[in-house]
């Protein structure tokens, strides 16, 4: 188990984050760039220094500058997967797996051994011999993923592991990262931007903004109830901040909405686009009391969905059809007004 | 346009030939000089090769010999004489050849390469130490000491050759620890104070000024050089070449050697 | 239109064509007027065999030097940040565009017997390093071991040293990441840097004859042996050394070649 408290500082980022790992579990870190996560990787891995704080992985201090404990990285059982793989370029992929093996002590042959029979687990024992520069890039992904698990590390670190794939092999291998992931006995933490990847693999996800945790809980609670722009964005959803009064919610950035739930004080609003309807003409009053004006923004495809952002107070991203952008003919700009039903607006605590 | 560009290259290749063969040319015709034969007056280039220990009383007689007949200028090479004689056995454009001992100048003229060669001045040979003479040197003998650090020419070189000669003389044997491929190289080890001693022409004792001092070396063990001097056969300024020689056995130029310490010519 | 590939071009063959000949013909030139009856007697002569021999242990020597003390400098000068390091890898690598014999009276002025260094030495225990072996190499090491720095530090600072980051988070101590990473990968640029010090030492006259001095036996290196025969007209003597070392430079070029190439 993973109790970290990592607190330094790196150029102009100020990282102090806390987490904690269950032996087994899949833990999720995203975040925006340079909000610190892969810092937060080197700095488990003993590659960076800590500044204040403590790393204990299983009741060992691996780390507590106040008591200058510090191991150094090859002696800490931390198996780390890097985004760019950093695979040996001189050696074949079975004796780029069995390195840790024979660092650690382990004979020649045993170790190679282990690392074939890792290389068969992840499905590319075929390019055992080959050398990293005449692999694919899934090959590679795997060969580096068989690398840092094979010495059986307590803690796992996989940096962006699905970063550098294409589409079409990305969902193989996420695929075989949960299978790979769920036998694992280590504490595992992952850095992805993907939320898929969260959602896919993680059991419980960290976001890490500007050095800090904003937010933390299952892939779930997160995505439900997003507590940051970045979320809300990598969800794909509105969110609002404003003080509530029962229904009635005055927001931050001017406007005033009726919400589906009694609450008071500050709170966060969060509005699915799907529930948000566009018109060119004013709707009728008694439908929805959240109704106002705004000028087009924006207006994207998303795959079959086309997403229209109004600018107006506040600003809104609605969800429409391909169909409505002609009728409505939104690409010519102008004044549009929206609407969204106060039972589609969530409101929760920040 | 393949063709076009294909021709336009061979052009260009042509003529960077062709520059190169005129300058080649360019210049050795302009050291050819055309004088008028009648008269002494002489112009254009002259080249001299001379022995090394002629250096400062050539460099003298050179800017006196331009004084003397404007529209000329005088261009030395110093170097060991036997260098100097193999450069000019490979076809060194040399006017006047200057060397410190008969032998070389013989490799050259026995060549064909030159004929007529005359003495123009005599040298003696002459220890030089550090100034204040440190280590207390007093005779060719004391050179044999094992901690005095000797330079002496390369036996190539007719500084060389004097030097074994005056070694044989005074019946000794001396281990130097090294051996110049010119008299001018011995002076600097000596006055940069990394050999103790070395043997050299008096004349670059008397030149040495105050960094250095002189030990005399007896006359029953010194050796008497003399040195030739001889206009090429195929020297580019012939007149330049004769002019030349004149001056240096003429009474201006003997004045200038003797006063660098050179005694007359023997035979 | 042509297919993948680099089309004839006249004006670049013939400019290559000139170039190539250039070095060609001096080499040919040797070794036909090699004086290829008498080559065994007068390579064995013993003031040949004196000069050989002292040219293969100098250089070996200055490139045993230019390892032991090149590499930390390399690795100074690749890995770490210091003050002055522009000037401190201005200096050291000063020697290579310096005419050798500068760098002969340089090294008299620091290490000659009245020098900064060498004075201070020569009062304490009598010994100075000109017209010694020693001093050859000295000489030698001052022209070379620029060479194999530069060839090195750049080597270094080519290298990803995130590979090294994933050799100790694999769990490889300081020593074991720098034999089976750090070495590996470097090692074109060690070959290459390690054959033109010691290339650029057999070949050193200048500073050599300037700091060193000429002694058969003691520092006169094949290049002094073939300046003094060439300039007292022992053209054969010189040829014949000549040739000795073009063939062992060759050789060693050649051997070398692949695998100075990047891995």
């Amino acid at each position: 188990m993973l109790d970290a408290d990592i607190r330094l500082r790196l150029d102009r980022l100020n990282l102090d984050a806390v987490l904690s790992v269950q032996a087994g579990e899949v833990v999720a870190l995203l975040g925006p760039n340079g909000a610190g996560k892969s810092t937060v990787l080197r700095a488990l891995s003993g590659l960076l220094r800590l500044d204040g704080g403590k790393v204990e992985l299983d009741g060992t201090v691996l780390e507590e500058p106040a008591k200058h404990i510090r191991v150094a990285p090859e002696k800490r059982p931390v198996g780390l997967m890097f985004q760019e793989y950093l695979l040996f370029p001189h050696l074949s992929a079975v004796e780029n797996v069995a390195f840790g093996l024979r660092a650690r002590g382990v004979d020649r042959r045993a170790a190679r051994e282990r690392a074939a029979a890792a290389l068969e687990r992840l499905g590319v024992a075929k390019v055992s011999e080959a050398r990293p520069g005449n692999m694919s890039g899934g090959q590679q992904q795997r060969v580096a993923m068989a690398r840092a698990m094979v010495t059986e590390p307590k803690l796992l670190l996989l940096d962006e592991p699905l970063a550098a794939l294409d589409v079409s092999t990305k969902t193989d291998v996420r695929r075989q990262l949960r299978a790979t992931l769920r036998e694992s006995q280590a504490a595992n933490v992952m850095v992805t931007h993907d939320l898929l990847d969260a959602v896919a693999l993680a059991d419980r996800m960290f976001v890490i903004e500007d050095g800090g945790i904003a937010q933390s809980g299952t892939p779930a609670e997160v995505t439900a109830r997003p507590k940051s722009r970045y979320v809300a964005d990598l969800v794909g959803v509105n969110l609002l901040r404003g003080t509530a009064r029962g229904t009635a919610l005055e927001l931050d950035g001017g406007g005033r909405l009726v919400t589906g739930q009694e609450m008071s004080g500050q709170v966060l609003a969060l509005i699915a686009p799907h529930d948000v309807s566009v018109s060119r003409d004013r709707p009728d009053g008694e439908s929805s009391p959240n109704v106002w004006p705004g000028q087009i923004g924006a207006v994207d495809l998303m795959g079959d969905r086309v997403r229209v952002r109004v600018d107006g107070t506040p600003t809104i991203t609605a969800e429409v059809t391909p169909a409505a952008v002609d009728a409505l003919n939104l690409d010519a700009g102008g004044q549009l007004w929206a609407s969204a039903p106060p039972t589609s607006i969530h409101s929760y605590p920040p | 346009m393949r063709n076009h560009r294909a021709r336009m290259g061979v052009a260009v290749i042509c003529l960077a030939i062709v520059a190169m063969l005129a300058a080649a040319c360019g210049t050795s015709s302009s050291s050819t000089v055309r004088t008028t034969s009648a008269s002494q007056k002489v112009s254009g280039a002259v080249v001299v090769f001379a022995a090394a220990s002629l250096k400062d009383a050539f460099d003298q007689i050179g800017k006196q010999f331009e004084q003397a007949n404007q529209g000329v200028s005088v261009k030395f090479n110093y170097a060991g004489s036997s260098s100097l004689a193999t450069q000019i056995k490979q076809a060194a454009p040399a006017d006047v050849f200057a060397s410190a001992d008969t032998t070389n100048m013989d490799t050259v003229t026995n060549d064909n390469l030159a004929s007529g060669p005359k003495n123009f001045a005599s040298n003696t040979l002459e220890i030089m130490v550090g100034a204040g003479n440190p280590k207390h040197i007093k005779s060719v003998s004391d050179l044999a000491n094992s901690d005095v650090k000797v330079a002496v020419c390369a036996s190539d070189v007719p500084c060389g050759k004097y030097t074994q000669e005056v070694f044989k003389k005074a019946g000794v044997t001396v281990h130097p620890v090294s051996e110049e491929t010119s008299v001018s190289s011995v002076v600097t080890k000596v006055t940069l104070g990394e050999a103790d001693a070395g043997v050299v022409y008096t004349t670059d004792v008397k030149a040495g000024g105050d960094k250095i001092s002189g030990v005399t070396i007896p006359a029953n063990q010194n050796v008497t050089a003399e040195y030739p001097i001889v206009a090429l056969k195929d020297a580019p300024n012939k007149d330049g070449a004769t002019a030349f020689i004149n001056y240096v056995l003429g009474p201006a130029g003997q004045k200038v050697l003797q006063s660098f310490g050179f005694k007359p010519a023997g035979k | 239109m042509s297919r993948s590939g680099q089309r004839f071009n006249p004006v670049i063959s013939g400019l290559a064509a000139i170039a190539a000949l250039f070095f060609i013909l001096p080499l040919t030139g040797l070794v036909i007027r090699a004086p290829w009856s008498s080559m065994t007697k007068t390579i064995t002569s013993s003031g040949s065999l004196d000069a050989l021999w002292l040219t293969l242990i100098a250089s070996l020597a200055t490139t045993a030097l230019a390892l032991i003390f090149g590499f930390p400098l390399a690795w100074l000068l690749a890995r770490v940040q210091f003050r002055g390091k522009a000037l401190v890898r201005g200096l050291t690598t000063l020697p290579m565009v310096l005419p050798p014999v500068v760098g002969g009276i340089a090294l008299l002025l620091a290490y000659g017997r009245r020098g900064l260094v060498g004075e201070p030495l020569y009062s304490a225990v009598g010994f100075s390093l000109p017209f010694t072996t020693p001093g050859v190499i000295v000489a030698e090491s001052f022209v070379a071991m620029p060479f194999f720095v530069i060839t090195l530090e750049s080597g270094l600072s080519s290298m990803n040293t995130r590979l090294e980051d994933a050799a100790r988070s694999l769990g490889a101590s300081r020593l074991t990441v720098f034999r089976r990473v750090t070495l590996p990968l470097i090692a074109p640029s060690l070959l290459a840097g390690t054959v033109l010090a010691w290339s650029r030492a057999v070949g050193e006259f200048g500073a050599t004859i300037t700091f060193a001095g000429n002694l058969p036996g003691v520092t006169q290196t094949a290049p002094l042996a073939i300046y003094i025969s060439q300039s007292s007209g022992k053209i054969d003597e010189a040829i014949a050394l000549s040739l000795v070392l073009v063939v062992v430079s060759l050789a060693v070029m050649i051997g070398t070649r692949n695998r100075s190439r990047s891995a």
